[in-house]
């Protein structure tokens, strides 16, 4: 359904309008099922339904802000600085990693004081994020994608969308999983793994579909 | 020379946005986690503090001069410093749910070292913990008392002298050293009571242990220590009953105390005293408990060896210590049993107290964990 929606709206507009670029990043360009970017949180909560609804928000509204943030960083700091000779791309990787560790750092504190319930709701999730390569790797695509600061903003909030479908999505079926007879080398990560490389082949499927 | 530019031009830029999101954190420090003046209330009115929100109830108690036992230093793994919070607690962090039982929770137990101090509070503590101050002491000797046993006897500086009972314990504080940050560890004092300057420790050490290791490899005599105490319910009963202590490696020190507190003001209950070991290379004090045996009629000491090497030439019992109990005792039904070790062992000798007769109420331990 979503698909056919993303597709005609994508037909509708004239080139690339906004919708089309938050559906190819969540769909058809998954961070997660397609460049494999942020296994390692993904692989270890993912054995919980209600903990990957809460990442999967969490990584939702931090890639969005940052990834407007560093394109904001990027085209007005960075690429003026060109005409002195500094290319912007060797640069844009440790000012990113340092945005996205302050941004954190900030929310945290913001939530903290504003919704204590919040707080522990997503407390054990906001450091975790930090390292959470799909947020530094959305961050990235968007600067090559060459996309604006509003663009970039949706692009990132489609990543992290689809980096939570991804989840929610894997989470749904390792609660069915549970009582399913898996060979015990392949309990776990394996079998994760596994479905996980299934997932990946099935949204190959839909590559392309969105340009 | 364009070299050059490209380079400071790069570094300028990486520094400046750091200076930027540095300022913008300290603003939000400063303004959004400010929670201005708090009063903490202490045992309904008993003592009322004026704090500064925003860090946790652990280390604000601690700097007003309330502490809190915590092995942990307020990491939030250990679980020991639980307090209760009867108003102003918030609801329970997740960092704070495993260590807490559901009877904890009905009972407002909190782990102080994960609330926050956010707004006005009321707690309750026990009024012991009142009697508990910081010290700084100097170390005065150090001796080893098997290959991995040391005795620390320290001199009290600031404050001079302190007030315990035979069998409490102290918080020894580790300071940061290598990678480690700064631990306090919890210690039985072997010294008596009535030497209010000194303080002596028994210390095993751990095999990884951050304070042991340190007591171990970089403490010497003339250093500066801090601790923190007194601490513990552990202590001889006012009853007159018999009484058997059982005690393994450094489960030596609450007893070492009592003894010779005993000793001091002419308490004459009668005493057996278990302590086991594996070779005669981990037995201590041996000679002096002998002494005491021969001086004190009420007392009797027991050493055990649970696996005497053939040169040790061992005379003395065998086996391990709860067979060695289980073999002296004929009829537990009017004594007290006083265990310190580890927590297999107490365990072990608890059961075969029980199956002697001992009352459950009537046996009294320190696990160590």
């Amino acid at each position: 359904m979503i698909l056919m929606l993303a597709d005609t709206l994508a037909k509708e507009a004239a080139g690339q309008n906004l919708l089309a670029i938050f559906f190819a990043a969540a769909i058809t360009d998954n961070i997660l099922l397609t460049r494999f970017l942020g296994m390692c949180s993904f692989l270890s909560i993912s054995s919980q339904m209600r903990a990957s609804i809460g990442l999967g928000l969490a990584v939702i509204f931090v890639t969005a802000c940052t990834g407007a943030i560093n394109a904001a960083l990027y085209w007005f700091v960075l690429i003026p600085l060109e005409r002195y000779g500094v290319p912007a791309s060797s640069l844009q990787l440790i000012l990113f990693i340092v945005v996205i560790a302050a941004f954190v750092q900030l929310l945290e504190m913001v939530i903290e004081r504003v919704s204590l319930g919040l707080y522990f709701a997503l407390g054990v999730f906001l450091p975790l994020i930090t390292v959470n390569c799909a947020i530094l790797g959305a961050n990235l695509f968007l600067i090559n994608k060459n996309l604006t600061v509003f663009e970039g903003f949706v692009y990132s909030a489609g990543a992290g969308a689809g980096w939570a479908v991804a989840i929610i999505l894997m989470a749904g079926i390792r609660i069915r999983l549970k009582t399913a007879r898996i060979p015990a080398a392949l309990e776990g990560p394996g079998i994760t793994l596994i479905i996980c490389g299934i997932m990946a082949l099935a949204f190959i499927g839909l590559s392309g579909l969105i340009k | 020379m364009r070299e050059l530019q490209i380079v400071l031009i790069a570094t300028a830029v990486v520094c400046g946005v750091c200076t930027v999101l540095t300022v913008l954190l300290l603003l939000a420090e400063r303004f959004i986690a400010n929670y201005g003046r708090c009063t903490i209330d202490i045992n309904q009115g008993a003592r009322r503090l004026e704090v500064r929100g925003g860090s946790p109830l652990l280390g604000t108690l601690m700097e007003e001069g309330v502490f809190i036992p915590s092995a942990c230093g307020g990491k939030g793994s250990c679980g020991e410093c639980k307090v209760k919070v009867l108003a102003g607690g918030g609801p329970i962090a997740p960092t704070e749910a495993p260590l807490l039982s559901d009877q904890q929770r009905t009972a407002n137990l909190r782990i102080s070292c994960q609330v926050k101090v956010r707004n006005d509070m009321a707690i309750e503590v026990p009024p012991e913990l009142f009697s508990v101050r910081e010290y700084q002491a100097v170390v005065e000797r150090i001796v080893d008392l098997t290959h991995d046993i040391k005795e620390l006897r320290l001199k009290l500086i600031e404050p001079g002298e302190i007030e315990f009972t035979a069998g409490q314990y102290i918080q020894l504080k580790a300071p940061p050293y290598a990678h480690n940050e700064a631990v306090y560890r919890a210690y039985s004092v072997a010294s008596p009571p009535d030497e209010k300057d000194h303080l002596e420790l028994i210390i095993r050490l751990v095999p990884g242990g951050i304070c042991t290791t340190w007591v171990f490899e970089h403490l010497t005599e003339g250093h500066t220590v801090s601790l923190n105490g007194p601490y513990g319910k552990f202590r001889l009963s006012d009853s007159d009953r018999e009484m058997v202590w059982i005690a393994g490696g450094s489960g030596m020190a609450p007893f070492w105390s009592m003894v010779r507190f005993m000793k001091a003001h002419n308490i004459a209950r009668k005493c057996t005293y278990f302590f086991g070991a594996v070779r005669k290379r981990d037995l201590f004090l041996v000679d002096e408990l002998r002494q005491l045996e021969r001086e004190l009629d009420w007392f009797t000491f027991v050493p055990a060896l649970s696996g005497p090497a053939a040169e040790d030439n061992w005379s003395g019992e065998t086996g391990l210590i709860t067979e060695v109990v289980d073999r002296h005792i004929a009829d537990g039904s009017n004594m007290e049993g006083y265990l310190c070790g580890s927590g297999g062992m107490i365990d072990a000798a608890v059961k075969v107290l029980l199956k002697k007769g001992i009352a459950e109420d009537c046996i009294f331990y320190d696990k160590f964990t």
